[in-house]
């Protein structure tokens, strides 16, 4: 079951910029890129708790920005010859509206 | 398996057993000696050790891993201490005896230390080792700290510019009336002594030394014969080396000036071969690895009881020292029949000279422009009768048969055996041999035929072959470009902007061919800069391209929060400001208040969804961003001057002030703080900063270049200013200066390293045209960005700062 709750527009984020969403299990970033994809991951790096929505964007990846590793913003991978991963969320854009699932973030919970 | 002892882990040996394993891993049980407690690694790349460019680990040969994989027995830290031929054993420092059937000498060279008064005090020594290069770092260590190096010759040159780059003051004593004199002529030395110069190091040529003075047993001074007393702690001597032979005589070997090897490498023992620095061939030594490596391979052949002989050839030098470019080959001086063919560029400092004799060339000295020195050095290798070209011999292989060619048909024109690593002895055939072997790139290649692996000067030419010879599958890649989306530099992107007026970041992608989208966060964030920096007026400043400090205008700490510093111009306040950070700090929690090194206060551990709201209190107060997190002005640190002091000559608070007022808001290559102090006790420490004003009775002097970070700098001089305004524009012009020319992320005392503060000097100083033209394009940048970064978010992005939405209560569902 999905439960989609709307998060505001679009626009509420600039092009190769992020926000934040507060959870009770933390923040979730998300992000816009030049082509307006949008992306959820967990605003925390895996390397030493970076708030990933500070980084600098560019194409489909985000750059930490304590210390740079690079994040695949659709696979939560990190890219080059660091390891680790980030959570992803899915979200989906509907009328220049930005929709969250939030089951996923209770599974988190959960979990 | 008989059994192999090796004296000496040097260059040579190393290079000899690694042919021997090649050809015969089973042949022998070697033991291998070392006096150094280490094993083999590139001693020629010490000079990047001591500058900084490169770690021990990085210039290491073989590694333990190597040795037992070949079963080498190594006992590094251990002297041999004599040889017993008759019973064929080796007697160890320790008395513990060894048996061998075949011994091999590569005992290398001893430096040369001159016996003159005061060579024994400590802080005296000599370049040879990994224990030298890292004695000369430590000493480099202490701030303001002086070095002399006896010898300028290549070893002393390198040496003196490495200390230089480890921020030490270094003079070179040479006795010769020009640097290098064994290798080049005085038009290149003076070529050679004008770039040492500009890169801060002090030159005496045709200076002798007297004595080294000290005191309490370390050195204090080197005094020269006409008195002169050059103040050091450290004093290095390069003045030349002797080939080691003392153990080689002992154990009754035929010994002149080295140990005596014939075309086989074998000594006057046939059980005995000798190999490297330490040998003497045909009456000649040798001072260089191109000819040891030759030697390696026949002491292997020889070894196994194969074919080889030995043949010295032709070598030339570069001199190691980034920037200088420097070759000489072959036989220059003067001589009956002999004929100069010279090139002077003096513009470009480019000087070329060839020495003819017979229609051939024996000697080619060039500096400034080397691209062609291989060529001249296979010439000269060759014996090729020039007759046919000498019109345009000078100007190199491109232009001999009528028009232009490019340096790849050059290259192609080669024939295999024209030689291209002069270090390894490798020649092209080799290298198209490899790549048909399947070496695509110039990491196989040099794994394969050693080419460009040791001093790397060919690295450029190995590409090039790479390029005739796979064609359109090799790209030669640029040198160091910005970052993995282009191929461009810094510098060559800069340009580009201008000549191409790129001005804007998709314009730049587009036009010189980025292979990314929309760049990453290494060339973004500089070609924001630049482009701003270019046409302040067309280009919109895009904060997505900065890094987060800039975006939020305050500094990230590692716990994710933010600290804030309000701007006080030229460190003074007043008890309502103090009152309103003091408020500001109580209202939005913060926990630490701490006062800088640049003289503000910071406020450290502010959330960012806070930051808007601080900032508006500040603002009320009266205050603006101290830009602290900026690659933009910093902080003018000041002395109470005129004002109070009673040395102050000057009002140096009032000149801080102006100067902060001037310049803040402006972002720069990377940060920039200046002081200003009011008399030469200098209570600003002006003299560690970018720019550093000292007041003096008769005026200002400034002085740029300084830093206090991870490398510490003197200022050197820029000029005097006789008036105050004089001392505001050079420092403006000197701001715009580096804002139009400097590399991102280089600070001014980089920059100026490479383009001489000779050059920056003309266009601060001495050209006052310029200088007004300087601060006309400043004032015109300023003029959109001198603003309050924190009254324009609070205005138009507050919102950013907060979070898009709350969902604790759905989550928690
Ligand atoms: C700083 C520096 C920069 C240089 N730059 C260049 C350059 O750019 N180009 C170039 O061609 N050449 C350069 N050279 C010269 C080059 O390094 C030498 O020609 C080369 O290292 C000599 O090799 P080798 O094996 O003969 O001797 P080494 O490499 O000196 O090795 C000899 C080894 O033998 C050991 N040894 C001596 N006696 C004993 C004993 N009784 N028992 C056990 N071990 C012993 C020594 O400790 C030493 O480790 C440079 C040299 C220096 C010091
Ligand atoms: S630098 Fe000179 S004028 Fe300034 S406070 Fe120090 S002593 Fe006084
Ligand atoms: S915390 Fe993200 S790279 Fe270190």
């Amino acid at each position: 079951m999905t439960q989609w709750i709307d998060i505001g527009p679009i626009t509420a984020i600039p092009v190769r910029g992020a926000r934040v969403i507060k959870t009770a299990q933390g923040c979730v970033a998300v992000f816009r890129t030049t082509k307006d994809e949008i992306f959820a991951v967990d605003d925390r790096c895996p390397h030493k708790g970076g708030p990933l929505s500070e980084g600098i964007v560019h194409g489909a990846s985000v750059t930490c920005p304590l210390h740079n590793w690079v994040f695949d913003l659709a696979t939560g991978m990190a890219k080059g010859a660091d390891q680790g991963q980030i959570g992803t969320y899915p979200l989906r854009v509907e009328g220049g509206r930005m929709l969250l699932d939030v089951t996923y973030l209770a599974k988190k919970d959960a979990a | 398996m008989k059994k192999l002892i090796v004296i000496g882990a040097g260059m040579a040996t190393g290079r000899a057993l690694e042919h021997l394993f090649e050809a015969d891993p089973d042949a022998y049980e070697v033991t291998l000696f070392n006096a150094e407690p280490r094993g083999n690694y590139n001693r020629i790349m010490l000079t990047p050790v001591l500058s900084g460019e490169k770690t021990y680990e990085e210039i290491v040969t073989h590694d333990a891993a190597w040795y037992e994989s070949h079963g080498v027995t190594c006992r590094f830290g251990e002297k041999i201490a004599a040889v017993d031929r008759d019973r064929k054993v080796v007697v160890t420092e320790g008395g513990e005896e060894l048996a061998y059937d075949k011994l091999l000498f590569g005992t290398g060279s001893n430096p040369f230390i001159i016996p003159m008064p005061g060579h024994d005090l400590d802080g005296v020594i000599a370049y040879r080792d990994l224990d030298d290069t890292n004695r000369m770092i430590d000493a480099g260590g202490a701030p303001g700290s002086k070095a002399v190096v006896i010898g300028g010759g290549l070893l002393g040159l390198e040496a003196a510019a490495g200390l230089r780059m480890r921020g030490m003051d270094v003079t070179v004593v040479h006795i010769m009336g020009h640097l290098m004199d064994r290798q080049l002529d005085e038009a290149a030395g003076y070529l050679l002594r004008k770039a040492l110069v500009d890169r801060g190091i002090n030159i005496c040529c045709s200076a002798n030394s007297k004595q080294i003075l000290g005191e309490d047993g370390h050195v204090r001074a080197l005094e020269l014969a006409d008195g002169t007393e050059l103040p050091c702690s450290l004093l290095v001597m390069a003045v030349g080396i002797r080939p080691s032979v003392a153990l080689g005589q002992a154990s009754g070997l035929a010994v002149g000036k080295g140990i005596h090897v014939d075309d086989q490498m074998v000594t006057s023992d046939p059980d005995v071969l000798a190999v490297g620095e330490c040998v003497e061939h045909n009456g000649a030594i040798f001072g260089l690895v191109a000819p040891l490596y030759d030697q390696a391979k026949v002491v292997a052949a020889t070894l196994l009881d194969q074919e080889a002989v030995f043949t010295p050839k032709e070598v030339s030098t570069k001199l190691k020292v980034t920037g200088c470019d420097l070759f000489s080959a072959g036989d220059f001086a003067e001589g009956e029949g002999r004929e100069d063919i010279v090139f002077r560029d003096p513009a470009r400092g480019v000087y070329k000279r060839l020495v003819l004799e017979n229609d051939r060339v024996i000697g080619a000295v060039m500096y400034g422009d080397t691209a062609d020195g291989g060529w001249f050095h296979g010439l000269i290798k060759d014996g090729s009768d020039v007759s046919d070209m000498r019109d345009t011999l000078i100007f190199g292989p491109s232009f001999q048969g009528g028009a232009q060619m490019d340096p790849l048909q050059a290259v192609a024109a080669l024939p295999p055996e024209a030689e291209i690593c002069g270090c390894n002895g490798v020649c092209k055939g080799q290298i198209v041999t490899a790549i048909a072997g399947g070496a695509q790139d110039l990491g196989a290649v040099r794994a394969q035929t050693k080419a460009s692996g040791s001093c790397g000067t060919c690295t450029g030419l190995v590409e090039q072959v790479l390029a005739v010879t796979l064609g359109d599958d090799f790209v030669i890649p640029a040198a160091q470009p910005i970052c993995g989306c282009t191929d461009f530099t810094h510098e060559d992107v800069r340009l580009l902007i201008k000549t191409k007026e790129l001005k804007s970041q998709p314009a730049v992608w587009q036009e010189l061919g980025w292979k990314s989208p929309d760049g990453c966060h290494v060339c973004r964030p500089a070609l924001n800069f630049y482009l701003l920096a270019d046409w302040p007026l067309e280009y919109k400043d895009d904060l997505q391209s900065r890094f987060i400090n800039e975006r939020k205008h305050a500094n990230i700490q590692k716990d994710g929060t933010f600290s804030v510093m309000p701007r006080m111009w030229g460190g003074i306040t007043n008890p309502q400001e103090l009152r309103a950070i003091a408020d500001a700090a109580d209202k939005y929690n913060v926990p630490t208040v701490k006062v800088t090194g640049g003289q503000r206060i910071d406020l450290l551990g502010v959330k960012s969804e806070d930051l808007p709201a601080i900032w508006a209190d500040l603002n009320k107060a009266g205050m603006v961003s101290g830009h602290a997190y900026s690659k933009g002005l910093r902080t003018v640190k000041t002395c109470v001057g005129t004002d109070h002091c009673r040395f102050g000559t000057q009002d140096s608070t009032g000149l801080g002030i102006k100067l902060e007022k001037a310049l803040w808001g402006s972002w720069t290559p990377h940060k920039v703080k200046l002081g200003v102090s009011g008399c030469p006790r200098n209570c600003a420490e002006a003299t560690c900063k970018d720019v550093g004003v000292i007041c003096v009775d008769s005026g200002y002097e400034v002085s740029v270049g300084g830093a206090a970070g991870m490398d510490l700098k003197e200022t050197q001089p820029l000029a005097k200013a006789v008036t105050e305004q004089e001392a505001i524009d050079m420092t403006i012009a000197f701001v715009q200066l580096y804002r139009e020319n400097a590399k991102y992320l280089d600070r001014p005392y980089k920059w100026i390293a490479k383009v001489g503060l000779d050059w920056v000097r003309d266009r601060v100083v001495a050209d006052l045209e310029g200088r007004q033209g300087l601060i006309d394009r400043f004032a015109i940048s300023q003029s959109v960005y001198q603003k309050d970064p924190w009254a324009e978010h609070i205005a138009e992005r507050a919102e950013v700062y907060h979070p898009l939405a709350n969902l604790t209560l759905e989550a928690a569902e």
